[in-house]
């Protein structure tokens, strides 16, 4: 009875024997529990479950991605911690302080949260905000589509999260390779709750996928044709554009594992005709475009932060476009480079290994238009330029690594060794992470009033920038020396030094991330001071900076009319003496006169999201643990939210035309 | 020059302004077109699948091979329900765009029977299969064809529910724009399906030699 | 829901592609039906005779699916080469690359793990 009742759940689900789990557990459990008895001592549950839960305002939406994003960055931040402090320790015959199975499971978990929970999280928590605002709209194409996203990736969090606390993570690595991962040699829950946490978020994350593609290619502003379009918004639509084409075969993939380990069947077993090496195929077939799923936003960012503060138009911007939808194709066909020593044959990883070194030239192409840009500008040094100064530093490093991988015989002697775990943190550091903290720092201000405080950001850069250094140079070395990745231990002493120069390295990081937290308390209590009062702090190119800051729901009370690219700027200061403007080639017809009567509505908050996320992760965590009617249970509350929501008629709000007059939103 | 104008300066005829620069689409082809996107993203899934059945098809593992296994007859009835569907539902797009409401019911019943009798035909013949020890867990030839034929079958169950549901908000709230759209989407879907499924008997039932 | 205005709920929708002509409306799905059904009858027959060389018989069924499947996209699903249509047909073609890629790679890819990689012969390995 107990079996039908709880499934595989019992007391033993429980870390009560391991101390070092049983305190992180205890940790995140106080976090929750503490931060929810504030917000209900304080009262201020009405006004989040009004003004954010159930929000499907793009703006709000993508603060809670981004705030997601950090949250989730300290926790895969302690898992590098600790990764870092047990190899400086376990040198030469000493067994460091964490045994092989948890270390399994840190590495695991810092992959999988660094990937799934903080770059995708972040990256589409600025494309959410940003793109809207930039090509004139007044949201995303699919609003509360959008809640719904944001809400399944939360889910997936917390269903990962709660593995810390009720069960175990996956000790495979952060792609959980069959046949380690297959039920004959992870009989645990690890594995599943990787996998449910994953397929939940994952469609979310399609989903959002559609959503912004739908957005950019539909919904911009009259007079935006795709060559007035700011470059962040033709990354965005890039990425996204990948995110369609990639996320089904992760789902697809990861699905199959689910078949085997669930219903016993056979893609990836070693008996019965199963081949685990078509799993490794599959997943980085979905694998390689997500990176760059991460790093083309990144890119967007760096266009708009460097143009901004060079204070000239990006050059180049037709390359740049090109070069981003070849990226965008070129990104399928590559992914066998992850996986040369699998056995494919010369031939085949000769291929791929010419098709990698020629996705680097579009690349390329992008870092010369940015020097180009910045040539005969008229430079400022605010923190988001730093980052982006940090970036075409520290991702050049990075790329050529990549490049130097990309030949099969070099790969043969550095896969999977630390050379190849200091190239990825390269690009994905000084790529994503730069620029997350780059768009971050631009677009604070317009979200939430008042900029940040630059000294504070531009210390917190210089933790990150030489922290990165100090803690991933050794790595490139250590492989060159054989080094392996994902090792609990190792037997030569001479690595010890460099593993403690990388310790140092990362605990410099840690002082990056304590500024980056100290900065926000510090610009909130003294933001009086950075008021952004006419929504334009920077002296803005694009269409958001024309908005109040922080914008209203609306965005804007009447469209915008572009007549060129960098609208805005355009706006403010005219067009250029020797540009004739029927050089743009649209020929057209003077844009009409825009309509100022008809009512403005807005869409209609909805709690569908949050409540169908609230039984995903019922019905994730009763399948991890085998319980069926929980799990039916939470399959039927998702589809009774879905069913109640479709009988909802009345989707908008019209705002009340008293509120045009309040001075401060754009007209 | 004269236009005349919708809300928020969409112009209603400006002939010589690129379809590129002419503001925010109608939610028609908005809604219509983000279900576009969907669909090619479960195309994409069906082809995740397609590839694992292409690799692992000859890894029989001793069991039964598909020649032994695939009834052709059973295929073509089943194929035959699905197309025939798929041209009522074509009936049922007329009838609701012009708004006839017994029209939209009539073609939307003879799409689910259709659609219900190629479930039912499935069913038969994978529980067949898994009663003679022929099921998924028998080989990964049979777990590749069980999951692309099930993933198949399944959508096409979900169209069903739907439909049914669609059925439901026709009655209660009639055939405004809202529930047309999501019409216009349920159509999209059933036709993608019968799309997926021509790939799928060509390649497993038609390809088994 | 509508990002845009209010208005586009509450105005009549807009014509669709088909309401202009009832008959020939009808007349296009009849005919995309009959034309499905005539190459869906080819390609069983196709695949059970042996009146066809028999190596050209896969690439005989591949054309007949990919035709059957352009009937349905023209017929059933009205895409077309009209400027309306362009953005559905870059994104089809972007699907129909992706596609290609994942299956065509992935056949290739593991033909050649398995040549290299299975050390007894290949039909053995997976009768155990």
């Amino acid at each position: 009875m107990m079996t039908a009742l709880l499934g595989r759940l019992g007391w033993d689900a429980l870390p009560l024997r391991q101390p070092i789990p049983l305190a992180a557990a205890a940790v995140v459990a106080l976090v929750i529990v503490g931060a929810l008895s504030l917000v209900t001592v304080k009262g201020w549950w009405p006004y989040l479950w009004r003004e954010w839960i159930t929000s499907v305002d793009h703006k709000r939406v993508g603060v809670m991605y981004v705030l997601l994003a950090l949250v989730m960055l300290l926790r895969g931040f302690v898992d590098a911690l600790m990764m870092r402090s047990q190899l400086a320790l376990a040198a030469a015959g000493a067994q460091g302080y964490l045994p092989p199975e948890h270390y399994n499971q840190i590495f695991s978990a810092h992959g999988t949260i660094m990937i799934f929970f903080v770059a995708m999280t972040f990256m589409v928590g600025l494309m959410n905000f940003v793109v809207p605002l930039q090509i004139g709209a007044r949201d995303v194409a699919f609003p509360v589509l959008n809640s719904v996203s944001f809400w399944l990736t939360a889910a997936g969090v917390l269903l990962m999260n709660l593995s810390l606390v009720v069960g175990e993570f996956a000790r495979t690595g952060w792609l959980v390779y069959p046949p380690l991962s297959e039920l004959a040699y992870s009989p645990g829950v690890g594995v599943d709750y990787y996998l449910w946490a994953l397929q939940i978020s994952g469609v979310g994350t399609l989903l959002s996928g559609i959503n912004l593609t739908t957005t950019i290619l539909k919904l911009r502003a009259p007079g935006m044709g795709y060559g007035r379009m700011p470059m962040f918004c033709w990354t965005a639509l890039a990425s996204n554009l990948l995110i369609i084409a990639a996320f089904p075969i992760l789902t697809g993939t990861l699905g199959m594992l689910l078949l085997d380990r669930y219903l016993g069947f056979h893609f990836f077993t070693n008996e019965l005709g199963g081949n685990a090496m078509m799993y490794v195929n599959l997943i980085w077939a979905w694998g390689h475009p997500e990176v760059y799923i991460l790093i083309l936003p990144a890119f967007g960012v760096f266009s708009e932060v460097i143009t901004t503060f060079s204070g000239k138009p990006l050059f180049g911007y037709r390359s740049m476009a090109a070069a981003t939808m070849a990226i965008c194709m070129l990104s399928f066909m590559v992914w066998l480079h992850h996986f040369f020593t699998m056995g494919a044959g010369a031939d085949v990883n000769g291929f791929f290994g010419v098709m990698t070194m020629i996705i680097a030239v579009p690349t390329g192409v992008k870092i010369f238009n940015w020097l180009f840009t910045m040539y005969g500008g008229t430079l400022r040094f605010t923190a988001a330029m730093h980052w982006a100064l940090g970036f075409i530093v520290t991702f050049v490093i990075g790329g050529m690594t990549g490049v130097l991988l990309a030949i099969p015989p070099a790969d043969f002697v550095l896969h999977n060794s630390l050379f190849l775990v200091a190239h990825f943190h390269n690009v994905v550091i000084g790529g994503v992470v730069f620029g997350a903290f780059a768009g971050y720092t631009l677009w604070f201000p317009k979200a939430f009033g008042f900029t940040l405080d630059e000294r504070l950001g531009k210390a917190a850069f210089w933790c990150w920038f030489v922290g990165f250094y100090l803690a991933f140079m050794p790595l490139y070395l250590l492989g060159l020396m054989g080094a392996t990745r994902r090792m609990q231990h190792y037997a030569d002493p001479g690595w010890q030094p460099l593993m403690v120069v990388a310790l140092c390295g990362a605990l410099v990081i840690l002082a990056g991330i304590v500024l980056t937290v100290v900065q926000l308390v510090v610009s909130v209590r003294t933001r009086d001071e950075r008021r952004d009062t006419n929504g334009d702090p920077w002296n803005g190119r694009t269409l958001e900076w024309s908005t109040a800051s922080p914008p209203p729901a609306w965005n804007f009370s009447t469209l915008p009319q572009v007549a060129a690219l960098d609208a805005f700027w355009r706006t403010k200061y005219g067009a250029p003496p020797d540009t004739d403007e029927s050089a743009d080639g649209s020929g057209s017809d003077p844009l009409p006169a825009p309509d100022t009567a008809s009512p403005l509505s807005v869409p209609r908050p909805s709690a569908v999201g949050v409540v169908i996320a609230f039984f995903a992760v019922i019905a994730g965590f009763a399948l991890v643990w085998h319980i069926a009617w929980l799990a039916l249970l939470g399959l039927g509350g998702v589809v009774v939210t879905g069913l109640a929501h479709a009988w909802r008629t009345e989707n908008e709000i019209e705002v009340h035309e008293l509120y045009l007059n309040t001075p401060g939103i754009s007209a | 020059m004269s236009t005349t104008v919708t809300a928020d300066g969409i112009p209603a005829r400006a002939p010589k302004t690129p379809r590129s620069e002419r503001g925010p689409a109608p939610t028609r082809i908005v809604v219509s077109y983000g279900f576009w996107l969907f669909l090619l993203s479960d195309i994409i899934l069906f082809a995740a699948f397609f590839a694992a059945y292409a690799v692992l098809a000859k890894h029989t593992a001793g069991g039964p091979t598909g020649p032994q296994l695939f009834d052709r007859e059973h295929v073509l009835i089943e194929t035959a329900c699905l197309l025939s569907s798929s041209f009522t539902c074509g009936m049922l797009g007329l009838a609701f765009e012009r708004r006839h409401a017994l029209f939209t019911y009539l073609f939307g019943a003879t799409t689910f029977v259709l659609g219900a009798a190629f479930v039912a035909l499935e069913v038969s013949e994978l529980g067949h299969l898994i009663a003679t020890d022929a099921g998924p867990q028998r080989s990964a030839f049979l777990s590749a064809f069980f999951a692309l034929v099930g993933l198949h079958g399944l959508h096409v169950a979900v169209g069903l529910a739907w439909l049914l549901a669609m059925g439901a908000q026709v009655a209660t709230i009639g055939l405004v724009p809202l529930v047309v759209q999501r019409l216009r989407c349920f159509a999209l879907f059933w036709h993608a399906l019968d799309i997926v499924w021509i790939g799928v008997f060509t390649i497993v039932y038609l390809g088994a030699r | 829901m509508d990002a845009t205005s209010a208005t586009s709920n509450v105005q009549p929708d807009e014509a669709p592609g088909e309401s202009g002509d009832l008959r020939a409306d009808i007349a296009k799905y009849v005919g995309g039906f009959v034309i499905a059904g005539l190459l869906t009858l080819a390609s069983f027959w196709a695949a059970g005779t042996t009146m066809v060389w028999q190596p050209g018989v896969p690439i005989l069924l591949a054309a007949l699916a990919i035709g059957q499947m352009g009937v349905h996209l023209v017929f059933f699903l009205h895409v077309s080469s009209g400027p309306e249509s362009t953005n559905n047909i870059l994104a089809l073609a972007f699907g129909v690359f992706v596609v290609a890629l994942v299956v065509f790679g992935s056949i290739v890819i593991m033909a050649n793990l398995d040549t290299n990689m299975m050390p007894i012969g290949h039909p053995m390995q997976t009768q155990r």
